[in-house]
């Protein structure tokens, strides 16, 4: 049985609950009174480029649109600016719950697989802790050629004059691609990855048995 | 006026709005004797600045004037206006309450000509109008004020213009010495009826009230539109003096609001709903009001007035509490926000917007004397360890006028129970 399978199979028709008990600060989505002060505050142009606003992501999981839910792209295009916190009547920690619900669909593997947020951070995150430090050519490289190699040559045309000013300006230096900077002691970095993986690794196994 | 006798019969009542004039006279009418304090100089209150009631759109002057008659024919009741209480002493059946009174420089002799007035040249604030114009500094409160007596403001005492206003007085009746004075007057029994007072509008910062000038209060709005008010009674926004014909509603403007007040004011659906009324009879042709909800709250028994409005084709509801307002290059506010139906941006431009805003009890962040239990609002709450002080009217929680009439009703209720206790001791 798959993670999904198994925690659909758990929270059969409650949808909430299984939000409540698996998303980081699930337990404050009830607490919505669908106001809409959410949705007016972001400052991204969701009806472009997001399905769904928070105020109706939350009306959704009430209603127990898990599948619309955990597919959607909305809470990964969230960019953490803070707003709707600031403005929620309720104080709801949307901002938090908009990441805890993504984290939540990557984690049982319904995340939307190329959706570009989820595919940066996993590229972020490979990157950097592969030497202990970022390279930032070898990451945006990566991104440019998330959608085939003709795309990315495409991409990379159209960021040329940028990539061109931050050479000049020092900020860039086409050397990193062949290895570039390290930490010192990589090793040591590795081990506490590793260990920090096993922490969270036993502390989400207990939460999905839970 | 400010001699008196006061003893532990006495029902001492704090605020003379609705609340404070029903339990005042409530009492006394029962024969109590009764002693009405009110720190403004004349009775009324939040009631009295007022354009219209709902549900039937009279005008308060009604409700005041049968009020303001039982009040001149009972002797029982004496009214301390200015005044403030500084102090309570002692308990249940035996306080001793100590009483700030201003002087308003003017006393008995005063017939309400309007010498005084014309003589004096300089301007203040007039916080009756909520500051929307100014009135000279000798004035009468307002036009129905009781006592109906002029006062002079305290800014122009020891300047030319007092004097003026001393000379101009054919009745004798301006006393430039008056002093402020602390009284202390005994009470068996004290109703704490000092109501509400508007939510700060300017600490919703997102709505821009302070910052623009075509977003006004739901409280100034009611001045805008009464005869009495400091336009006359036209509907002209504060910017340029345009008729403001597209009004927008804001409901919950710091109400249902953990950043602000967590209680719902109650009233502030009605009043918009009854607002709307007010756009469409100054502007038959062409009155248009829009009003953002969350959810309508008609309290009580007043969905039919809802009802009503909402089949009215100038009003539109919008389901949506409004992210923020702007101001464009014409001056004119506009509301943005998201449609909870069908969640669709919105960017709307009104000619004024008016933001209904919530009720804060007057008692909120000051230190009533002696110990009261409150909520988390700061709403009095009734409690045993209170003693004989009953809270009555929106001091207690958010209510209408009826309701409020209600509560003062039955603090007057608890009060001549105290008092009554207190005379069969002594008998």
């Amino acid at each position: 049985m798959s993670a999904n399978t198994a925690v659909a199979e758990k929270y059969r028709n409650n949808f909430l609950k299984e939000i409540e008990e698996q998303v980081e600060m699930g337990d404050w989505v009830k607490m919505c009174m669908q106001c809409g002060v959410c949705s007016g505050s972001c400052p991204t142009n969701f009806q472009s480029a997001w399905d769904h606003p928070p105020q109706e992501l939350f009306m959704m999981i009430r209603a127990g649109k898990r599948e619309e839910v955990l597919t959607s792209s909305s809470m990964w295009n969230c960019t953490s600016c803070y707003n709707c916190i600031v403005r929620c009547p309720r104080k709801i920690p949307i901002t938090h719950i908009m990441h805890g619900l993504a984290e939540y669909a990557h984690r049982i593997g319904m995340a939307p697989k190329m959706q570009a947020t989820r595919f940066f951070s996993g590229l972020f995150w490979k990157n950097a802790t592969h030497t202990g430090r970022v390279n930032e050519l070898k990451l945006s490289l990566g991104l440019y050629f998330k959608d085939g190699f003709v795309q990315g040559v495409k991409n990379g045309m159209a960021m040329q004059s940028v990539a061109l000013g931050l050479v000049k300006a020092g900020r860039l230096n086409v050397l990193e691609l062949f290895g570039g900077h390290k930490c010192k002691d990589q090793k040591g970095i590795h081990a506490m990855l590793a260990k920090a993986y096993e922490i969270e690794r036993v502390r989400k196994a207990a939460k999905m048995a839970g | 006026m400010t001699e008196h006798v006061a003893t532990n019969e006495t029902i001492l009542v704090v605020g003379g709005g609705i609340s404070g004039m029903t339990a005042a006279l409530e009492a006394a009418e029962t024969g109590k004797n009764v002693v009405l304090v009110e720190k403004n100089p004349a009775l009324g209150g939040r009631t009295s600045q007022l354009y219209r009631y709902f549900p039937k759109l009279c005008h308060p002057t009604c409700g005041l004037e049968i009020n303001l008659r039982r009040l001149k024919g009972n002797p029982r009741v004496r009214v301390l206006t200015l005044a403030e209480v500084s102090g309570i002493e002692g308990s249940t059946g035996n306080y001793t309450v100590s009483v700030k009174v201003k002087p308003r420089y003017v006393n008995e002799n005063c017939t309400a000509c309007g010498e005084c007035e014309r003589a004096v040249e300089t301007m203040v604030d007039d916080p009756f109008n909520y500051n929307l114009g100014q009135h000279k500094a000798a004035f009468l409160p307002n036009a129905m004020a009781y006592p109906q007596r002029f006062v002079l403001d305290p800014s122009i005492i020891g300047t030319p213009d007092a004097d003026k206003a001393k000379a101009a007085c054919k009745y004798g009746a301006i006393d430039l010495d008056m002093k402020e004075e602390t009284i202390e007057v005994k009470a068996g029994a004290v109703i704490w009826a000092t109501g509400w007072q508007p939510y700060d509008a300017a600490k919703i910062q997102p709505y821009g009230y302070g910052r623009y000038k075509n977003v006004i209060t739901s409280v100034e709005f009611e001045r805008l539109s009464d005869i009495h008010g400091p336009t006359g009674g036209k509907i002209l926004r504060p910017s340029d003096g345009k008729e403001a014909k597209n009004v927008a509603f804001i409901q919950c403007a710091g109400s249902r609001d953990e950043n602000h007040l967590r209680h719902c004011s109650r009233i502030c659906c009605m009043a918009s709903l009854k607002q709307t009324h007010y756009v469409r009879e100054k502007f038959p042709d062409g009155g248009k009001s829009t009003i953002y909800y969350i959810d309508i709250r008609a309290i009580d028994r007043f969905e039919d007035f809802y009802q009503k409005v909402q089949a009215d084709p100038t009003v539109t509801f919008i389901k949506s509490k409004v992210a923020k307002v702007t101001e464009d290059e014409n001056g004119n506010p506009v509301c943005h926000g998201v449609d909870t139906e069908g969640y669709k941006r919105y960017t709307t431009a009104h000619d004024l917007v008016v933001l209904a805003v919530g009720m804060e009890p007057s008692v909120k962040g000051i230190n009533i004397p002696g110990h009261i239990a409150s909520d988390s609002s700061g709403f009095i709450e009734a409690d045993p360890a209170n003693g004989a002080v009953f809270g009555a009217g929106c001091a207690t929680n958010a209510l209408d006028v009826n309701r409020a009439v209600q509560s003062a009703t039955a603090a007057a209720l608890r009060a001549i129970q105290v008092v009554n206790k207190v005379a069969k001791a002594e008998a």
